[in-house]
């Protein structure tokens, strides 16, 4: 590497000082998604003639507020093997986007805590062996292997009884997947705009024709809105409505102290999921708010149960401070699925009710979406997320195979 | 930070005692159809500002009642007992 290199670090991706007059392609949002969406239109389909239109920088929302964790353990079949194909997709990212994105798929444990719980985690298994996805229910001697520091004793109010072992689980370093999918789509001719807020939409009939924005307007020949939490804001400048709800979700690091923990926790009892980061820092992650609300600011209960709920898990982290908190905004849908692609107005696709898990699925979508505004199909894997699904009560309820609040 | 609430009857109080039961939606009048019944069912205005939104005391009195919230600040600006409260 030259010296010039070290001290003088080229942009991972080009800054674009004006708006062109008209883009094949606008994706409204700069996370991981949109990001995704637009790699994979250039590197699969060729389209390059695509703009990334972002309100804040890239990767602002929930890409670089959640959690890291990547797993395929859903509960029913159309969840399962569309995260499965992420998982496979998320394996072979490095390589593709020749950027470290650090991911450990050290091993993801959902913890039961009654006879329930440990019905739904066999179903869960079973599913995802059918669909050649590695999950299965094992005991506590085992879970002991597996993860010595776990309080596995009759101490805790709600005793561990089993757990859903899922293998390819793990995380991942998500601030690298947004950078990575962005350089990437860079240096295939894709522009992306950060500080360019989307004001409005200018159809005619059951067609986009321009998107406004704060830095002026854009003609389009398609629109991709993959904006998590101001979904229901954006249908709204283009006139539909969503069955969305926007939540806040929190989260929160510890000190970092001494390695340890090296598979993920996760207790829906306990509504609490616990990793350690490869900095050493114990990231834990709770429930949404009941509320709806788009004021992204933490609260103090969040931090009092879940802090708590952790103790009931790992008592040696009593002493651990809390080194930093922060929340993001969610957009959960009425079956706890996500609502990808075609909508009533022709050229608008949406990527939205992701809920707690929309990382997860980044590659899995780009592939998808770009699928279909390349070819106007539908692909298999997502048919069943069709928007449709509410009104013709085919839902997909992955109520079950949530983290927690789901 | 979360905020207080005032429940109509028992004066403020922390959100957490509260049961949240989302936006004030209209039921669909007359003999419905079935995509006007899903749409009701389903699908919400999701507003950022204020909205007129159910919550119950569930942590309290157990009232229901309605109350105008913003949603970008929390900002609670009224509280109310329903029509059919009122009228009992």
């Amino acid at each position: 590497m030259a010296l010039s290199e070290i001290f003088f670090p080229k942009r991972m991706w080009r800054p674009r000082p004006e708006l062109k007059r008209r883009y094949e392609v606008v994706i409204v949002g700069g996370g991981s998604h949109g990001l995704a969406t637009a790699y994979y239109l250039a590197k699969r389909h060729g389209i390059t003639d695509v703009a990334i239109l972002e309100k804040s920088y890239v990767g602002s929302g929930a890409s670089g507020r959640n959690t890291t964790i990547i797993r395929s353990n859903y509960r029913t079949p159309e969840g399962a093997a569309f995260y499965g194909e992420s998982v496979r997709l998320y394996e072979g990212l490095s390589d593709k986007l020749d950027f470290n994105l650090m991911f450990s798929q050290h091993g993801h444990l959902t913890l039961a805590h009654s006879d329930r719980a440990m019905i739904t985690m066999q179903e869960r298994a079973e599913v995802n062996r059918l669909l050649g996805i590695r999950s299965s229910v094992i005991d506590p001697p085992r879970i002991a292997e597996l993860c010595p520091e776990l309080d596995l004793s009759q101490r805790p109010a709600y005793p561990v009884v089993g757990a859903l072992y899922h293998p390819p689980g793990g995380i991942i370093r998500h601030d690298a997947v947004v950078w990575g999918f962005a350089r990437a789509a860079d240096s295939r001719g894709v522009e992306i705009h950060p500080n360019t807020e989307v004001t409005g939409f200018a159809r005619s009939g059951d067609r986009i024709v321009s998107v406004e924005t704060s830095r002026g307007r854009v003609e389009c020949g398609q629109v991709v809105s993959a904006t998590a939490g101001w979904s229901s804001l954006v249908g709204r400048l283009v006139g539909i409505r969503l069955p969305i709800t926007t939540h806040i979700l929190q989260a929160f690091v510890t000190e970092p102290v001494k390695p340890f923990l090296d598979v993920v926790l996760v207790s829906s009892q306990l509504h609490v999921y616990v990793s350690q980061t490869d900095r050493g820092e114990f990231l834990i992650g709770a429930e949404i708010e009941p509320y709806t609300t788009y004021k992204s600011t933490g609260t103090l209960s969040f931090l009092e149960y879940s802090a708590a709920h952790t103790l009931e898990l790992l008592p040696q982290l009593e002493r651990a401070k809390v080194l930093r908190t922060w929340t993001g905004l969610c957009d959960l849908s009425p079956d706890y699925s996500p609502i990808l692609g075609k909508t009533e107005i022709d050229n608008f696709h949406v990527s939205t009710g992701w809920g707690t898990y929309g990382f997860k699925a980044a590659p899995i979508v780009g592939v998808t979406l770009a699928e279909l505004v390349a070819s106007g199909r539908t692909p298999d894997l997502i048919a069943p997320f069709a928007m449709e699904r509410f009104h013709t009560d085919t839902l997909v309820s992955e109520l079950a195979a949530a983290a927690v609040s789901h | 930070m979360s905020f207080l609430l005032a429940c109509p009857f028992c004066g403020p109080r922390p959100v957490d005692e509260y049961a949240y039961f989302g936006e004030v939606t209209k039921r669909p009048s007359g003999s419905p159809t079935l995509r006007e019944l899903t749409e009701y069912v389903y699908f919400r205005d999701n507003l950022a500002g204020v909205q007129r939104e159910w919550w119950q005391h569930r942590a309290g009195c157990g009232e229901w009642f309605l109350a105008d919230r913003d949603t970008r600040t929390n900002e609670v600006l009224e509280v109310m007992l329903p029509e059919s409260r009122k009228t009992s």
